[in-house]
């Protein structure tokens, strides 16, 4: 082997050893993925098949050596029916194979666990609902079903993992969420897919899928002292929130207790469906959200709280289930903010509750 | 493979370029500026396009060099991104949309209906000057310091995060809309106009009713991306906050709006060049293109489904679960027409007599790449294996195999063919066959990986890219060298041929076109008498007989 070009020999060796033709199957969803994907590579080559020997065919048969005088064919409307119905008929199975498969994709089932993910230029941030934060990884537990909600605090990015077969933009000013259920332990890619300025191609990170045991330890090593909710109802009375929105009987402002996932009927007569995204609008944007019977004077928060704040709200008001909890934010207030009895907290001097 | 051909050129010894020509009508630089002829605008044209053409292609070999390795050493990121980014806009605003409508179309379609002329020849000339001056801003927005927008311009990337020329490059655009606007404007005036007696809709050559479609893309199209990018000047300049969330604008209202013009827009680029394909077959085969009618239709079909797909760029970004389904559905019809006209094609070979010069391979080379283009546009068409495909280099693949593999291909097929007709010279055959061969591999290595990239999951517009993806990057890299080498070889044979050619005569490849009933290069007024089509298209029996009749009165 001595006399081969060290250059040609490595580029041979990395050709052994590092040449990747198909990603890792590392969800519940990737082999469903590849099914359609495979159907597609077949319907191509077949396709493409009949093409080239329709050509290479017709071009021996008929070529001016073999057959000098052509032979004048207006057209046949019967083979052309055949060529526009056999694709149409192919081409609408994948359209709804297709569309199945959309649908599960983007269809969180109801159990699975929530994360929020914000992407910034040039990073991803990742807040698990016990504050755990991650920046440009994302850690997982396997054979569960994981929710990302998705928001990017500038331009657009893209959420990306290639072997879950899953990917969804991050857009400023609205959550979109995707999910995914990983059934193998492993380290993979996760790259944004959507140009987002300089360093675009930095903005890339991993996904680490551990078992539940590995994960419940990684959880209670990573932890940032407050869970989002605690963050969020800290916000919640910094920002006197709870001036309005209390239980009493002449409050301003409707009651957040259990308002999460219920129906709302709106000042201007629509319904609507409080999810994140309708919190995160009634925060920044409230005139536009006001419920019925309430006159609109809660002021703006846009630009007074960045997205991870919000989410913290979104997260505290979502996991509002009793007036029990609002009350004791609002008896706190009138003191300085109170921690939870976590170690990291700020200000352990203000233990007043109970 | 033996050298049966078509090709009858004059006797060499006795045959003369004819004295009085459009090249030769009048001289100086000003004849040429303030000239109306579509023919000398057309050449004008060729001229920009193909320059244009080289600095998109140099910026091309750039990002190969930058992606020969993973990490990104040739370039800073910032570079790499003005990079990409003016490759997009210079191949997409200053090649692939003028190419085939604006050189050929304006050279051929008046000959092809037998006129004298388009029929607004000013604002013929008008479009010219108007993408002329597009192109320099373009040239100065890159020269001064580049854009790193992508050329999609996506907000609120271009309207609040990057300090670079986006305004002079969107003026660029622009301007160069308005130039392709008035393209259309034309061609859909002077087909509806100028056809003379005897040439009904249904006798107009399929390359026509190619033009004739994408005519009408153009027109209705490209006002709406004007708007989007006068929206993202005042955006800019004075925030009016239409696509902006902390005003109450919606950032994904301008994808809306892009890619209302920008869907359509590739069928702006491809329906011309299929115009070109319908022609070449027929003539390398001597035969009437198969269903005549259904491809005469499936051009129009394209266009007008072609309006209701945008959205399909967008599965990804948060549009209601129901509205992409309704578009992936309109994108799986917009498919079939183009099926249609890879199975007429096909057909029309079979019973001919078909011989393989220069234009015919390359017509066969579309035929491969472009229904591999198109099979894997259903893949990104079907909103379930889009997720995992689209953003990579998956995209990037099926764009170029349709853009370059399908257009590019049809643009040089309609060169060679028209090249006889347009100066009066055959360029060297060998060669050229040489050239569509190497163009042909060049271009399979070079794209052909990024599918199996964009499976893995590359992304696209990435300047580093972890080092598991070098191997067929470095295949992607060889790849585009050869394919350079096949697009500068045909820039030297034709420049040599255009002294030392041979005599083309009036009809060497006995076409049946108006076009090549004429002079070559053809008068200024195109034909001494006009015309009258007493035949349908692509009647050889009918040039047989005149040729026959030709022959006894002398």
């Amino acid at each position: 082997m001595s006399h081969i070009s060290p250059v040609l020999w490595q580029f041979l060796v990395k050709w052994l050893t590092n040449f990747a033709l198909f990603p890792p199957e590392a969800s519940k969803i990737a082999p469903e993925s590849d099914a359609l994907f495979f159907f597609m590579v077949l319907v191509s080559l077949v396709g493409l098949t009949i093409v080239i020997l329709l050509v290479a065919g017709f071009s021996i048969l008929y070529r001016k050596e073999r057959h000098p005088k052509a032979v004048q064919i207006e057209g046949s409307t019967l083979l052309e029916a055949t060529w526009t119905i056999i694709p149409l008929g192919l081409f609408l199975i994948m359209f709804v194979w297709g569309a199945l498969l959309y649908f599960r994709i983007y269809t969180p089932p109801a159990n699975a666990m929530n994360i929020y993910v914000v992407g910034k230029q040039w990073m991803w941030k990742v807040e698990h609902p016990g504050g755990q934060h991650e920046i440009n990884s994302l850690h997982v537990p396997v054979n569960e079903p994981v929710q990302l909600t998705l928001i990017s605090q500038d331009v657009f990015h893209s959420f990306s993992i290639p072997a879950f077969r899953v990917k969804r933009e991050a857009i400023p000013g609205r959550y979109t969420t995707m999910w995914f259920e990983a059934d193998k332990v492993g380290t993979y890619h996760l790259f944004c897919t959507q140009y987002c300025g300089t360093n675009h191609s930095q903005m890339i990170g991993q996904v680490v899928v551990m078992s539940p045991d590995d994960f419940k330890q990684w959880l209670a090593d990573s932890t940032s002292g407050a869970s989002l909710a605690q963050n969020g109802e800290r916000l919640f009375s910094s920002l006197s929130c709870n001036a309005c929105h209390n239980t009493r009987p002449d409050a301003r402002g409707p009651s957040l207790v259990g308002v999460y996932g219920s129906q709302l009927r709106l000042a201007n007569g629509q319904t609507v469906t409080v999810d994140d995204g309708y919190l995160r609008q009634a925060i920044l944007d409230p005139s536009e959200h006001v419920t019925e019977g309430y006159v609109p004077i809660m002021p703006t928060y846009q630009g007074q709280i960045s997205e991870d704040g919000v989410i913290d709200l979104v997260e505290y008001i979502r996991n509002l289930s009793s007036g029990y909890r609002l009350q004791q934010t609002l008896n706190t207030t009138e003191l300085p903010p109170g921690s939870e009895g976590t170690a990291a907290g700020p200000a352990p001097a203000a233990e007043v509750k109970q | 493979m033996s050298a049966a051909t078509i090709v009858t050129l004059p006797d060499q010894s006795t045959a003369r370029i004819p004295k009085m020509n459009f090249l030769t009508k009048e001289n100086g630089l000003l004849s040429w500026l303030l000239t109306g002829d579509h023919k000398r605008i057309a050449t004008l044209y060729l001229i920009s396009i193909t320059f244009f053409f080289f600095i998109g292609g140099a910026l091309a070999g750039l990002i190969r060099l930058e992606l020969l390795t993973p990490q990104s050493d040739l370039m800073a990121a910032d570079t790499y991104n003005k990079v990409f980014t003016m490759h997009g806009i210079i191949m997409i605003f200053f090649f692939l949309v003028p190419s085939v409508p604006a050189t050929l179309g304006n050279f051929l379609i008046p000959m092809m209906i037998g006129a004298k002329d388009l029929a607004l020849p000013k604002v013929n000339l008008l479009s010219w000057y108007l993408y002329m001056a597009a192109g320099i801003i373009a040239i100065y927005a890159m020269m001064s310091g580049g854009v790193d927008t992508g050329w999609t311009f996506t907000t609120p990337l271009s309207t609040h995060y990057v300090n670079t020329h986006v305004i002079t490059t969107g003026m660029a655009v622009f301007i160069a809309g308005f130039s392709s606007i008035f393209t259309g404007l034309n061609f859909i005036v002077t087909l509806h106009k100028m056809r003379c007696p005897g040439m009904t809709w249904f006798r107009l050559p399929l390359f026509c009713w190619a033009n004739y479609a994408a005519s009408i893309l153009m027109v209705l199209g490209t006002p709406v991306l004007a708007i989007t990018i006068v929206l993202v000047a005042l955006e800019r300049t004075i925030g009016i906050g239409v696509f902006d969330p902390a005003k109450g604008g919606d950032p994904l209202l301008f994808q809306h709006l892009f890619w209302f013009y920008s869907h359509p827009a590739v069928y702006i680029m491809i329906l011309p060049g299929m115009g070109v394909i319908s022609e070449v077959i027929s003539t390398f085969s001597r035969k009437r293109v198969f269903g005549y009618t259904a491809v005469a239709f499936s051009s129009v079909a394209i266009a007008v489904f072609g309006f209701f797909v945008w959205a399909h760029h967008m599965f990804i970004m948060g549009i209601s679960n129901y509205a992409a389904l309704v578009f992936s559905l309109l994108t799986m019809l917009v498919a079939v027409p183009s099926a249609i006209k890879i199975f007429n094609w096909a057909f029309t070979l079979y019973n001919g007599s078909i011989t393989f010069e220069t234009p015919m391979l390359y017509a066969f080379g579309f035929m491969g790449l472009f229904t591999i283009g198109g099979m894997t546009g259903v893949f990104l068409g079907a909103t379930g294996t889009d997720i995992h495909l689209t953003e990579t280099y998956f995209i990037v693949a099926h764009f170029h195999f349709v853009m370059v593999g399908g257009m590019l291909m049809a643009f040089l097929s309609g060169i060679h063919f028209w090249w006889p007709k347009w100066t009066g010279r055959m360029y060297p055959e060998k060669i050229s066959q040489l050239a569509a061969v190497v163009t042909f591999i060049g271009f399979n290595f070079t794209f052909f990986p990024q599918f199996i990239l964009g499976v893995l999951g590359m992304p696209r517009r990435y300047a580093a890219y972890p080092p598991e993806f070098q191997v067929l990057n470095v295949f992607s890299t060889a790849g585009a060298t050869i394919l350079g080498v096949g697009y500068l070889l045909p820039i030297l044979y034709l420049t040599w041929s255009l002294k030392y050619g041979a005599i083309a005569g009036n009809n060497p490849w006995q076409a049946t076109g108006l076009e090549w009933q004429t002079q070559s290069p053809p008068l200024t007024e195109n034909f001494i008498e006009t015309p009258i089509m007493d035949h349908e298209a692509y009647d050889y029996e009918w040039l047989e007989r005149k040729q026959a009749q030709e022959v006894a009165s002398v």
